[in-house]
């Protein structure tokens, strides 16, 4: 249950990456053991699910609204559209002009962004807390009132445009990314890149976003988490007074997505790109998420292969780095990483970079080492309390942050969770063995439900291309 | 956008435009057992404690055939120190979830921790062992020199590195604020454990150390575990003076060719010392033109009007030696001189006419509100506190700061705008930008 990297934020105003790696983040320590925050969620007549997290410590709030829309929800043929759409939402509505909204919460000293997953889409604005109520006001009258004209949508098409140069062509190991997970996902659509395929991109349009918003914005669908310094009743009868006014909407799509087949064959590829300096061995594989795990009773499942992360992967004890980059030194980099946040399947990874002289088959054979010694002879007891013990006290420090507490739990019910199950996340994390976590990488650590992705530098001599030109091979873009 | 607002609107906005609430934060100067100055902020809610330290001295010590010397030693602090290995130091603060980070700035050198209150005291000593006992093992050096490199030649074809690189040697040729604080691939493979050590004996010590620290615990307490963490280091420091430096190259525009789909921008000129009278002027003229809000004039003319990039933007940067005015955007490459002439065009506008009264209202209004959003963690107030001790703003700053932003008039804003924008700007671009050459050079 950890914040999701792969999420895109609409702003960019930091130029590097945007997208920096979130800090871990966790849940609340259950069983009043540290006193954590006072969690109060409600539900409005209209269906709107509220979560309040109080935090006084500071005068000021986080207003964050959740859709239970993304990417894995377009049209086959219009990808990027939900992406698309949450830059759209800044365009204005039947009462409020475009920029009207970002205007005033710029004046009242406000910070704000949107953000889009396969799973769920997310607006917020951090705020003083006086001024939360102007904020939600604003937020309940664009959930249905959005007004889109082609003199807005065409521009920000372009900027969606720039996203995906800045995001993916300029960046060799994000394109390695974008491949894998196109292989990893026979069928599901969370095999399709977020922000989109570019030839799809280009040929959004102003009717596309409608019918996408009509279809799947409403209060019956959103989830509002308002962490900060507000009390749960004041917070419910602002939510009342502004949200609780907005009609339902009838029809609301549910997300029933086309799922996997039984996956029966490992796949692999190999990006080639004249840019690579430092080629890099991945894997994806195929795992329950903590919604999968849940549903198809798989109890523990997920705790398991977090933790299995946690050893495998997370810092420079983990197996992967001791084993590939101390030991050896086969690799500069190494590591594992694994997401439990998906409403459908998730994934569990590995990366490597080769050390000089090493190829990256070698190096694959290192990584498959280290994981087969993991299926076969387990992971140790003083191992796994390390990694519960800097699992669960991630929980305590993410009380220190009242947007990363909102996003959390924001987050969690957007993809199957409950509040419940979050407070309760890091009693599942203690009660998990040893012989749990061997038993996932066994079960789940499977060649055959993974692809395996090069990256290797193109030496191919190319000839000289216009600028503005994509230079990548005509293979790869299919 | 604030000249479209019809009249309709306005009393929504003299409704919102109060006073932003005053910070809770209270900070105490406290003075450890062995007299070391440290600001504290007391925060009972989260059974934490963080701790934000800085030494002068940052990667501008390094020498010119040696630099990354500074960042290299960061990286290797907890890779073993006195008589705990790399593993054995790893696990004690995993073990605890302790978490221990450093960083090389130009000026100083950062470091930060952030300990459960139950393992403080351990969190502490560790911090002790890592900044006076490290070991620098020929393992450990190798292996984070292999990793560094590794990075560094992921650099050479990132248009990104590449342009902030161009536009810093540029600026300050021959001056350590021209050299990359990560070294380079000529400088990682010289530098030797011997070096590293000397980084550390030079540059950890007490005389020149600033000390923040958030958390559940008392002043008494707060000063023990600071001496705990830093009494033995040695009493003053045996640093290389760095000389002044005014960046060079305004004027001139370098395009280095990549073949990447997306050209990147590096643009910036003089800036402002935080000690200029002017700062406060410069600060929020500069957050009208390119700040960090969706309102920015660039924001609103390169992105919204026209689609040119998702991001482009502008800061106010600080040294102790120079200050510059630096921004950025990435744009497709059969445009990317509509969007620098833009870049331009809004740059001289700002320069030649100012700020509007409206968009100078709503400035102050925005930096004064937006305030309490950087202290609402045990981390970003910690190292706020750090910071405000290295400029020297002194322990009432919080509660002078909206008075001094009121205090900028509209002629001071038209004044400083002139200063900070009216001198040109050196440009680096890094891809195939359609039609874009280098010029103004030599």
């Amino acid at each position: 249950m950890k914040f999701k990297n792969n999420v895109l934020l609409a702003g960019a105003l930091a130029l590097a990456v945007a997208l920096a790696t979130p800090p871990v983040m966790a849940a609340e320590t259950a069983g009043g053991k540290a006193a954590g925050p006072r969690i109060a969620d409600f539900r409005l007549a209209n269906g709107l699910a509220l979560v309040v997290i109080p935090d006084h410590r500071a005068p000021v709030v986080t207003h964050m609204i959740w859709y239970k829309v993304g990417a894995a929800d377009e049209t086959p043929g219009k990808s990027g559209l939900a992406h698309f759409l949450e830059h759209l939402m800044f365009k204005g509505t039947a009462k409020h002009p475009a920029g009207q909204f970002s205007t005033v919460v710029a004046r009242i000293g406000g910070q704000e962004n949107a953000f889009t997953s396969s799973d769920y889409t997310g607006y917020y604005q951090r705020v003083p807390s006086e001024q939360l109520r102007t904020v939600m006001e604003f937020e309940a009258d664009r959930m249905t009132g959005l007004v889109l004209t082609d003199a807005v949508v065409l521009p920000e098409r372009d900027v969606i445009l720039e996203e995906r140069n800045q995001r993916l062509e300029n960046n060799p190991r994000s394109r390695l990314g974008e491949q894998m997970d196109a292989a990893l996902f026979l069928n599901h659509p969370y095999g399709k890149p977020i922000i989109g395929w570019r030839h799809e991109m280009e040929q959004l349009s102003r009717d596309d976003a409608i019918a996408f918003y009509k279809r799947f914005y409403g209060p019956n669908d959103a989830v509002l988490v308002i962490a900060g310094d507000i009390e749960p009743d004041a917070a419910l009868k602002l939510a009342q007074d502004t949200y609780g006014k907005v009609k339902r909407v009838d029809g609301i799509a549910s997300r029933q997505r086309p799922q996997e087949p039984p996956q029966v064959s490992p796949r692999s590829l190999t990006l080639a790109d004249p840019r690579v300096e430092q080629p890099a061995v991945q894997r994806s594989y195929l795992v329950p998420s903590f919604a999968t795990a849940k549903a198809n009773k798989l109890s523990g499942q997920s705790e398991a292969l977090e933790v299995l992360g946690h050893i495998l992967g997370s810092g420079s004890n983990s197996r992967m780095y001791r084993g590939l980059v101390v030991d050896k030194h086969v690799a500069v980099s190494a590591g594992a990483y694994y997401d439990s946040s998906a409403l459908d399947m998730a994934k569990f990874g590995f990366y490597a970079s080769p050390g000089a002289g090493v190829t990256l088959p070698q190096l694959e054979a290192e990584a498959d080492a280290v994981i087969a010694q993991v299926i076969d002879k387990g992971v140790t007891d003083e191992e796994l309390e390390r990694a519960k013990a800097r699992m669960i006290a991630d929980a305590i420090y993410a009380q220190d942050n009242q947007a990363s507490m909102a996003r959390w739990y924001g987050q969690a019910l957007m993809t199957g969770a409950t509040v419940d199950d979050v407070r309760q996340w890091p009693d599942r994390i203690r009660a998990v063995t040893a012989l749990q976590v061997q038993d996932a990488a066994r079960q789940w650590l499977d060649k055959k439900r993974s692809v395996t992705g090069y990256l290797i530098k193109d030496t191919t001599p190319r000839a000289e291309q216009p600028a503005g030109i994509q230079p990548v091979k005509a293979e790869k873009r299919s | 956008m604030m000249r479209l607002f019809t009249a309709a609107l306005l009393p929504a906005f003299a409704l919102l435009v109060t006073a932003p609430t005053a910070s809770a934060v209270t900070i105490e100067k406290i003075v450890s057992p062995s007299g070391i100055e440290a600001w504290l902020v007391r925060e009972q809610a989260v059974p934490l404690v963080t701790l934000n330290y800085s030494f002068h001295g940052g990667g501008s010590q390094d020498g010119a055939e040696k630099t990354g010397t500074a960042n290299l030693a960061a990286d290797l602090l907890d890779e073993g120190a006195g008589d705990l290995d790399g593993e054995t130091f790893h696990k004690r603060l995993e073990n605890h979830a302790i978490e221990l980070s450093f960083q090389v700035g130009r000026d100083e050198f950062h470091g930060s921790l952030r300990s459960l209150n139950e393992h403080r005291v351990e969190a502490f000593d560790l911090l002790q062992l890592a900044l006076t006992a490290p070991r620098f093992e020929a393992e450990a050096v190798e292996r984070v020199r292999r990793q560094s490199i590794a990075g560094l030649q992921r650099d050479t074809t990132n248009p990104n590195s590449i342009a902030s690189r161009r536009w810093w040697q540029t600026a300050f040729p021959g001056h350590p604020y021209g050299r990359e604080t990560k070294g380079t691939l000529e400088s990682l493979p010289t530098i030797t454990a011997d070096d590293l050590r000397d980084y550390v004996r030079r540059v950890f010590a007490r005389n020149e150390l600033t000390v923040s620290i958030v958390g559940d615990v008392d002043a008494k307490t707060a000063g023990e575990l600071i001496d705990r963490a830093f009494a033995k280091l040695p009493a003053k420091n045996d640093l290389k003076p760095v000389a002044d430096v005014k960046p060079e190259g305004l004027g001139r525009r370098i395009v280095v060719n990549l073949d990447v789909p997306q050209a990147v921008v590096t643009f910036g000129g003089q800036g402002l010392a935080r000690n200029d009278p002017d700062f406060m002027a410069g600060y929020i003229v500069n957050h009208i033109l390119g700040g960090g809000s969706f309102s920015s004039r660039l924001y609103k003319e390169v992105r919204e009007k026209r689609g040119l990039a998702y991001g482009v933007s502008d800061s106010l940067v600080w040294f102790k030696r120079a200050a510059v005015v630096l921004g950025g955007t990435a744009t497709r490459a059969d445009r990317t001189g509509d969007a620098l002439a833009i870049i331009e065009a809004e740059t001289k506008r700002m320069a030649d006419d100012g700020p509007t009264a409206d968009e100078l209202a709503a400035a102050k209004s925005y930096l004064k509100g937006a305030y309490a959003l950087s202290l609402d963690t045990s981390s970003k107030i910690a190292a706020q506190l750090t910071q405000f001790q290295l400029d020297r703003l002194g322990i009432d700053y919080m509660q002078r700061r909206s008075a001094m932003i009121d205090a900028v008039t509209l002629n001071d804003a038209k004044r400083v705008a002139k200063r900070l924008f009216g001198g040109g700007m050196l440009v680096t671009v890094v891809g195939r930008p359609k039609g874009l050459v280098s010029s103004g050079g030599e």
